[in-house]
């Protein structure tokens, strides 16, 4: 189980670990994280040194590479704000994978530290903020991916209780829905067959409800979604979950 | 190595093979989750609760093994203790010797198959015969089990069908029930023949030393019935404290191996028969078997010998879905064998470490395991080992990560490579030689590069955030 104890959210202030993904290709979804936590009357911090959260080195087996970078985030990420995450897969390396790979190493304890003031950001709105629906509307049926490295953790939940609470919106269920994308990091690209395989079949079962767009809380699982469905020719929307309800607020006029 | 063997595998397997693979698992675990979720309010506290049993023998092997072995002594039984797999060979044989037997019958047990002890036995001139349905379509196929519960997940009943016209077992006919009646007229003259049964054993209990069978073909009864001689191949880990805990962990074995409330024989064995019984084995011998055990218990991944061998982490694995258990190269396949394959290999272990690697971590066996183990945690320990060890199995295909370490440490390289990234706009993907984003793209389009726009969007917009809503009200 990928659930950790955090202490409870105290002042409105917090830094964001906008991700590597989000710094490469998706802006719009770390800008829309500001714009929802703004809205929220949270005051974002970004640490500018920030670069990527180690999880790829980990997850490959090299721990001394993976370990040089999660240092670098635990000195980038110093002080003691909350520090919310646009990835269910990124939060879950900074509270469960770090920690493991630091268990012999006598920096432990800051890695653990960091973990613990580490939240998604659908997790930190219901569970740290207290917030469990969202103004404005949004048009829409959205089939809504569970994340793996959310398992066990309060993001699932938290999404589709706030996305379920949009007026206009609705979540359409699919099959199978607990199964994995096939991303899975390095094994995307190690792993092709498998992890192509796999990807088709949840395209399948999302396709058969016919959404307007594809929801999670990891741009990783859409990247590799969408991208499978564009190299086919048959494209899918992808959004993350925080600009379905940055949308929602513009389309409502509130933001 | 360019590949991972067994996306490779994965690759080339036959379509029907892939469709029988995926669809049985699939379908146990539906079955699985609805037993136990339809039975108990909280499965997922009684998974914690088991696991913590097994977690306490594991701890506590040191004390247990003399415990369950003076108890066994005490109910009549011969115990043998074997390291190696050639020793456990050796022992069962040396009791076959002994009572000049020539013929065996044997249960279904995932150890032998460890120890390949049929074929050990068969080169010593014994009959050994599988009398377990698929494994013993396994044995006349010359094949492997790939499945630790469905040995024959991979075959459809044509290919069944066809093995025992070869065979001599009547015929071609795949009806199910023609084939087991078929199985079950010729295993039954084997059985009566026989000089000696041997089975494995779920559990052993230390507090009363019953060993614990689960079946659902009533064949290792049978085993024992018409033989003199019986011998359980155990596995030094398939310890329980007491015979309480029978019930959670039979409940719990039943509904996550094969979806059902119980098997349907539960054999209780407490040793030879003796007055006022009838029938039984006049002789009862345990080999308790290491192979390998001892050296997982004294690494970091000892949570692997909590396993049961239910199968439910194979059956929801979208991983093993994909390539079959005989992708695996090893004896035990799935999210558990690419874990305790690897680590029971011993000096191997490099040879097996890209087993680790056939994962996209997302935890579904984890979540399933009835003993809890957090398996996703295990392969990333034994991904590590393999980095540490050199693995050429391992490392095939696998990004180095040697220069993205250097720049996420260094934000003004970082902040360079968000910017240099756009030539990736520009230049089509086969022009630039990065194995990974070749990879990537023979299977999916990469989203545009718009590395450093976050940074640009956060420095220019108005501040303070109040601004920016104005600013965009009266535009």
């Amino acid at each position: 189980m990928l659930n950790h104890e955090r202490p409870p959210i105290t002042q409105r202030r917090v830094q964001l670990m906008a991700t590597c993904l989000c710094d490469a290709f998706y802006d719009d979804v770390a800008r829309a994280t500001v714009e929802v936590l703004e809205h929220l009357g949270v005051e974002v911090e970004f640490p500018e040194g920030q670069t990527c959260c180690g999880q790829p080195a980990f997850n490959g087996g090299d721990w001394e590479a993976s370990r040089k970078v999660v240092r670098h985030t635990v000195r980038t990420f110093s002080g003691d704000l909350p520090v919310v995450v646009p990835s269910g897969s990124c939060a879950a390396m900074l509270f469960h994978g770090a920690p493991l790979e630091f268990e012999k190493e006598s920096d432990r304890a800051s890695v653990e530290a960091l973990g613990r003031r580490t939240w998604e950001v659908l997790d930190f709105i219901v569970n740290g903020l207290g917030i469990t629906s969202w103004p404005g509307r949004y048009d829409a049926k959205v089939a809504f991916h569970r994340s793996c490295h959310s398992r066990g953790t309060g993001t699932g939940e938290a999404a589709t209780r706030l996305l379920g609470s949009i007026a206009g919106l609705t979540v359409a269920p699919f099959g199978e829905g607990e199964q994995c994308c096939g991303f899975g990091g390095t094994f995307s690209v190690s792993f092709p067959t498998i992890s192509s395989a796999m990807g088709g079949l949840k395209l399948d079962h999302i396709r058969a409800v016919a959404p307007d767009a594809l929801v999670s809380a990891d741009m990783s699982c859409l990247m590799h979604l969408g991208g499978l469905a564009e190299k086919e020719g048959k494209p899918i929307k992808v959004l993350h979950a925080v600009q379905v309800l940055r949308d929602a607020l513009r389309q409502g006029g509130l933001i | 190595m360019k590949f991972q063997q067994i996306d490779q595998f994965a690759a080339n397997l036959r379509a029907d093979t892939r469709e029988s693979v995926h669809s049985g698992s699939k379908a146990g675990h539906e079955k699985r989750t609805s037993v136990l979720f339809d039975h108990y309010a909280d499965p997922n506290r009684l998974r914690q609760i088991a696991g913590e049993i097994k977690q306490h023998v594991v701890e506590n092997l040191d004390t247990y093994l003399p415990a369950v072995e003076a108890r066994l002594q005490a109910n009549g039984v011969i115990v043998h203790w074997a390291s190696t797999a050639e020793a456990a060979n050796e022992a069962v044989y040396s009791i076959l010797q002994a009572r000049g037997a020539k013929k065996m019958v044997k249960a279904k047990t995932m150890v032998s198959e460890e120890t390949e002890l049929g074929h050990f036995l068969e080169k010593r001139g014994i009959e050994c015969v599988e009398t377990d349905l698929g494994e013993f379509i396994i044995q006349i196929d010359g094949d492997h089990p790939s499945h630790i519960v469905k040995p024959i997940i991979h075959k459809n009943r044509r290919e069944i069908a066809t093995s025992f016209e070869r065979h001599g077992l009547g015929a071609y006919n795949d009806d199910p029930e023609t084939i087991t009646r078929r199985a079950r007229a010729h295993l039954r003259h084997k059985y009566l023949e026989a000089d000696v049964g041997l089975t494995g054993a779920n559990f052993v209990v230390a507090e009363s030393g019953r060993i614990v069978l689960v079946t659902n073909e009533g064949n290792s009864r049978f085993c024992l019935a018409a033989t003199k001689c019986h011998i359980a191949m155990i596995g030094i880990e398939k310890i329980l404290p007491r015979d309480r805990d029978l019930g959670l962990l039979l409940n719990l074995l039943a509904r996550s191996g094969t979806g059902q409330q119980l098997t349907v024989y539960t054999e209780f064995i407490r040793g030879p028969k003796a007055a006022p019984q009838e029938d039984g084995p006049e002789e009862t011998h345990v080999v308790f078997v290491d192979n390998g055990r001892s050296e997982v218990l004294a690494s970091d991944c000892r949570e692997i010998l909590r396993c049961i061998r239910c199968g439910a982490c194979l059956n929801v694995c979208p991983v093993y879905r994909q390539a079959s258990g005989h992708a695996y190269r090893s004896v035990y396949p799935g999210p558990v064998g690419a874990v305790l394959s690897p680590l029971l290999a011993g000096k191997q272990f490099p040879e097996l470490a890209d087993l680790p690697k056939a994962s996209s971590l997302c935890g579904a066996c984890n979540e399933v395991c009835p003993v809890n183990i957090p398996i996703p945690d295990l392969l990333l320990r034994l991904r590590e080992k393999g980095k540490r060890e050199g693995s050429e199995a391992a490392a095939a295909a696998t990004p180095p990560m040697g220069a993205w370490s250097v720049m996420a440490t260094q934000p003004a390289a970082w902040k360079l490579a968000m910017f240099g990234g756009k030539i990736m706009n520009v230049l089509p993907a086969k022009y630039i030689p990065v194995p990974a984003l070749q990879a990537w793209q023979a299977k999916r389009t990469l989203p545009a590069w718009r590395g450093g726009a976050f940074r640009s969007w956060l420095r220019t917009r108005a501040q303070p955030a109040a601004d920016v809503r104005s600013a965009k009200s009266e535009g």
